[in-house]
C-alpha cells in the first residue's frame, strides 16, 4: 500500500472564455479520508468537480489519482467514462440524475455494466444464457442487494427510481456510485435538500462508506453539519482560488474564511462578529 | 363505492345532456345552411329539402359532443366504466370457465355443422381463445399467427396482407431498439430496409448464392450502413439527429436511384431469385418443392413458405430484443434514453453503446429489406421512400416506445387498416392522419406505455409511464 495521496491537484486552471473559474488550484486528498470542499455559491467547487470526473477539459493544470497497489493515472486528459471506467472514480450530481424509468436495482445493475459486459462476452454468451454470464448477474444483483440495504432502500429495490421520495433518491444515487466500486467517490452537495434527521444519517452512511470499504471521498457541502461531522480535512475555496485548508476545527476558526462567507474583507470581521455578539 | 356510482351515472347523464344541447344548436344552425339547397340545374329555381343530411350532420354532432365530454371531460368516469366491463367479463371468465369452454365448443360445433368448409378458421378460433385464457394474450396471438396459413390456406389473399403486417412486425420491432429502448429518434429507418434489399438482390444476382447465405450478408451489409449512420450523428440530440437521419434515408435512395450501373437507377431491379425451400425451388418441375414431396403444384406452398420465413425472421428479431433488454447492453441503452450524463458516470462508453443500437435496429431492417427483395422478386427505390420510415416510426410511437406487444398491435392495425380501406383511396390518409391524433390524444405515448422492470429483488412491479424518459437523442 503506498502512501501517495489518492487524489492530487497540481495548479489547477479552468477558464471559461473570460471568466476564470478555478484559478491555479493546488491540493491534495489523502487515502482513506473524507476531504471536503467547500465555499461560498459561485466558488468554482463544482468546475473543479467536474474536471476531476473530465466533464470539463481543464484549461491546464494535473490532477493525478494513485491506487493503492502504486498505480498512478493522469485525468486531466481522459474522457469521463474512462475515468469511471479505468481509474474508478464515481460521482454523483448536484441535481439529482438517476435513471428515474427504471427500478433502484435496474439503476444499480446499470452501475455494474463493465464487470457484467466482460462477464456477457460483450452480451454473445449472455444472448445465449451461458452459466458464466448467469453467475455474474447473481453476484451483481447481491452487489445491488447488500447496497440497497446499507442505504435503507431494500423495501423499494423494484419501485422506480423517480418514484422515490427525496432522500431516498440521494441514498440511491451513493448507492449507485458505490456499485462501480470507486477508490475515490466524488459527492456534490450529497445534503441538499435533507432535512436534519436525514442529514444526521448520510452522515453514518459516509462514515461507514469510509471505514468498511475503504473508499475515500471528496465531497463539497454547504451543510457545516455534515461537513464539520465527518470530514478530516477540508478546502476552502473562493472565487477559485484556495483560501484555507486544514481540520475542521481549524477552518472553523480560520479569519479569512469567515471573511469569505460573509462577504466582507477579513479585517472587518472582528467588528462584525462583535457586533452579533460573538 | 355507491357514491362513485351515482357520481358515474350523473356524469353519464350530464353528457347526455350536453350532447342533447349541441345537437339541438347544430340543428338551429345548421337547418338552413345544409337542410335546404336552392337548383337551378333543370329549369326554373327550386328549393330542395335534404333531411337525410341534415339529420346525419346533427346525429354527428350529438355523438361527437357526448364523446368529447365523456372522453375529454370525463376521462374517469369512462374508465370507470370500461374497467367495471372488463372486470365483469374477467369475473365471468374465471368463475365459469367450463361454461365457457361448453360454449365455445357448442358454437364452433354448430359452425361446422352448418359450414363444414370452415372447419380450420374454427378451430384456430377455439385454439387461439382457449390458449388466450390459459396462457394470455401474447400467447394467443402466437398460435394465432403460427395456425393462420392453416385457416386462410384457400385465400392467398389475406395470407399476403399477413406477410406484409408480419413485415411491419418486424420493421417495427427493429426500429423499436433504436427509438423505444435507446432513445434515439430515427427518421430515416427505411434505408437500411433498402440497403438489405439491394444487397440480397445484387449478391444474389451476382453470385447466385441462395436466400439463406444472401439473408445474413443482406443484414451484415445493414449493420455497417447503421455503424456509417451512427458515427456522424453521436454527438447529435433529440431534433437535430432526427433531422440527419431523415437527411441520411434521402441520400440512401437518391443513390440508389442516380448509380444506374450498379442499382439500375429508377427502373429497379427485376428477377431476383426466389427463396427456396432449403435447396428445393417452388415451381411445377419434377425438382420443385410440390413434386419432391408428392403434392399437387400449388403456388400457395411459396406464400405459406414465405409467411413462416418471415414469421420465423420476426419472433428472432423479439427475441433478441427481450434477451438484449436483460443484458448490460441492453440496460444501457434504456439508461442512456433516461440520462446520457449519468450513463458516462457510472463508466459507460456512450459511443459504443449508440452505435451498437444503430447497428443491430440496422441488422433486423437489413434482414427484413431482404426478405422483402426475395418476396416481390422486384424492387425499385420508390418502395423505399420517407413516407415508408414515417410508417414504421408511427408504429414504434403508436405502440408504445419499448413496449414489444404494443408495436406488435400497432403494425397490425396500421398495415391491416391500410388494407381495409383500399376502396375510400383517397381518403386513407386523412383517416389514418385522424386515427394518429386520436390515439396521440388518447394515449399520448402510445397503446403500452408501461415498461417492464429486466431484473427484480421482491416482485416484478410494472412502472407506469410518467417515470420513464421519451429520450432526447
Amino acid at each position: 500500500m503506498t502512501n501517495a495521496p489518492i487524489l492530487s491537484l497540481q495548479n489547477l486552471t479552468m477558464r471559461f472564455g473570460g471568466l476564470l473559474a478555478v484559478d491555479d488550484l493546488s491540493f491534495d486528498a489523502k487515502r482513506g479520508d473524507i476531504t471536503a470542499l467547500i465555499g461560498p455559491n459561485g466558488a468554482g467547487k463544482t468546475t473543479v468537480f467536474n474536471c476531476i470526473t473530465g466533464f470539463y477539459e481543464p484549461t491546464s493544470g494535473g490532477i493525478h489519482v494513485t491506487h493503492d497497489d502504486g498505480k498512478k493515472f493522469s485525468l486531466e486528459k481522459l474522457p469521463d467514462f474512462k475515468i469511471a471506467q479505468r481509474v474508478h472514480v464515481a460521482r454523483t450530481f448536484q441535481n439529482i440524475r438517476l435513471f428515474a424509468g427504471m427500478t433502484a436495482l435496474e439503476n444499480l445493475l446499470v452501475a455494474q455494466h463493465n464487470t457484467l459486459m466482460q462477464a456477457s462476452g460483450y452480451t454473445l454468451f449472455g444472448l445465449f444464457g451461458l452459466p458464466g454470464y448467469r453467475k455474474a448477474e447473481r453476484e451483481a444483483i447481491e452487489l445491488a442487494r447488500d447496497w440497497l440495504e446499507r442505504t435503507q432502500l431494500t423495501d423499494r429495490a423494484d419501485d422506480p427510481a423517480g418514484s422515490l421520495p427525496y432522500g431516498a433518491q440521494r441514498r440511491l444515487e451513493i448507492a449507485r456510485a458505490m456499485c462501480t466500486r470507486p477508490v475515490l467517490l466524488c459527492l456534490d452537495e450529497p445534503a441538499a435538500g435533507l432535512n436534519p434527521r436525514e442529514s444526521d444519517e448520510l452522515n453514518v452512511l459516509l462514515r461507514s462508506i469510509k471505514n468498511e470499504t475503504r473508499t475515500s471521498i471528496l465531497l463539497i457541502e454547504h451543510d457545516m453539519n455534515v461537513v464539520m461531522e465527518i470530514s478530516d480535512h477540508v478546502v476552502v475555496l473562493d472565487h477559485g482560488k484556495k483560501i484555507s485548508e486544514g481540520t475542521p476545527d481549524f477552518i472553523r476558526n480560520d479569519q479569512k474564511v469567515i471573511a469569505a462567507y460573509l462577504g466582507v474583507e477579513e479585517d472587518a470581521v472582528e467588528e462584525i462578529e462583535a457586533e452579533v455578539g460573538l | 363505492m355507491s357514491a362513485t356510482r351515482t357520481g358515474n351515472a350523473s356524469v353519464l347523464s350530464h353528457a347526455l345532456k350536453d350532447a342533447l344541447i349541441a345537437a339541438i344548436v347544430a340543428f338551429g344552425l345548421f337547418m338552413l345552411l345544409l337542410g335546404f339547397l336552392t337548383d337551378d340545374s333543370r329549369g326554373p329555381l327550386r328549393l330542395l329539402s335534404r333531411p337525410v343530411l341534415l339529420a346525419t350532420t346533427v346525429g354527428i354532432v350529438f355523438v361527437g359532443r357526448f364523446l368529447i365530454s365523456l372522453l375529454y371531460y370525463n376521462a374517469a368516469a369512462l374508465r370507470y366504466y370500461l374497467g367495471e366491463l372488463w372486470t365483469a367479463i374477467c369475473n365471468f371468465a374465471r368463475e365459469f370457465k367450463i361454461a365457457l369452454l361448453v360454449v365455445l365448443l357448442l358454437i364452433g360445433g354448430g359452425w361446422i355443422f352448418f359450414s363444414p368448409k370452415d372447419w380450420p378458421l374454427i378451430l384456430i378460433t377455439v385454439a387461439t381463445i382457449l390458449i388466450g385464457v390459459r396462457f394470455g394474450f401474447s400467447a394467443a396471438l402466437l398460435v394465432f399467427a403460427a395456425l393462420f396459413p392453416v385457416a386462410f390456406y384457400n385465400n392467398p389473399y389475406f395470407l399476403g396482407i399477413a406477410i406484409i403486417i408480419l413485415t411491419y412486425v418486424m420493421l417495427g420491432w427493429g426500429l423499436n431498439i433504436v427509438v423505444g429502448l435507446a432513445g434515439l429518434l430515427d427518421l430515416g429507418y427505411v434505408a437500411f430496409y433498402a440497403v438489405g434489399a439491394y444487397s440480397y438482390a445484387i449478391i444474389a444476382q451476382a453470385y447466385g448464392w441462395s436466400f439463406w447465405v444472401c439473408l445474413p450478408l443482406a443484414g451484415l451489409f445493414a449493420a455497417f450502413f447503421g455503424i456509417l449512420l451512427g458515427f456522424p450523428v453521436l454527438r447529435l440530440r433529440g431534433d437535430y439527429l432526427a433531422i440527419v437521419t431523415l437527411a441520411f434515408g434521402e441520400i440512401v435512395r437518391i443513390v440508389l436511384l442516380n448509380w444506374v450501373s450498379f442499382t439500375n437507377g429508377p427502373n429497379g431491379i427485376g428477377s431476383i431469385p426466389r427463396a427456396s425451400f432449403f435447396g428445393i425451388p417452388f415451381n411445377a418441375t419434377d425438382e420443385g418443392f410440390a413434386a419432391k414431396f408428392g403434392l399437387e403444384f400449388d403456388p400457395t406452398h411459396r406464400t405459406v413458405f414465405l409467411f413462416y420465413v418471415i414469421l420465423a425472421l420476426a419472433l428472432i428479431t423479439n427475441w433478441v430484443t427481450i434477451r438484449l433488454r436483460k443484458l448490460p447492453v441492453g440496460r444501457a441503452w434504456e439508461a442512456l434514453r433516461e440520462d446520457e450524463i449519468a450513463v458516462r458516470s457510472l463508466g459507460i462508453n456512450p459511443t459504443n453503446t449508440k452505435l451498437t443500437a444503430f447497428a443491430i435496429g440496422a441488422m433486423f431492417g437489413g434482414f427484413a429489406g431482404a426478405f422483402f427483395a426475395t418476396r416481390q422478386g422486384f424492387i425499385s427505390p420508390d418502395s423505399f421512400t420517407f413516407p415508408e420510415s414515417a410508417l414504421i416510426l408511427a408504429i414504434v410511437v403508436l405502440g408504445g416506445m419499448g413496449s414489444q406487444i404494443g408495436v406488435a398491435i400497432a403494425a397490425t392495425v396500421m398495415t391491416a387498416s391500410f388494407e381495409l380501406f383500399r376502396e375510400f383511396e383517397q381518403f386513407r390518409l386523412v383517416i389514418f392522419g385522424f386515427a394518429m391524433v386520436g390515439i396521440m390524444v388518447w394515449r399520448p405515448r402510445g397503446l403500452v406505455s408501461t415498461r417492464e422492470p429486466t431484473a427484480y429483488l421482491k416482485e416484478r412491479k410494472t412502472i407506469s409511464v410518467e417515470h420513464v424518459a421519451e429520450g432526447r437523442g
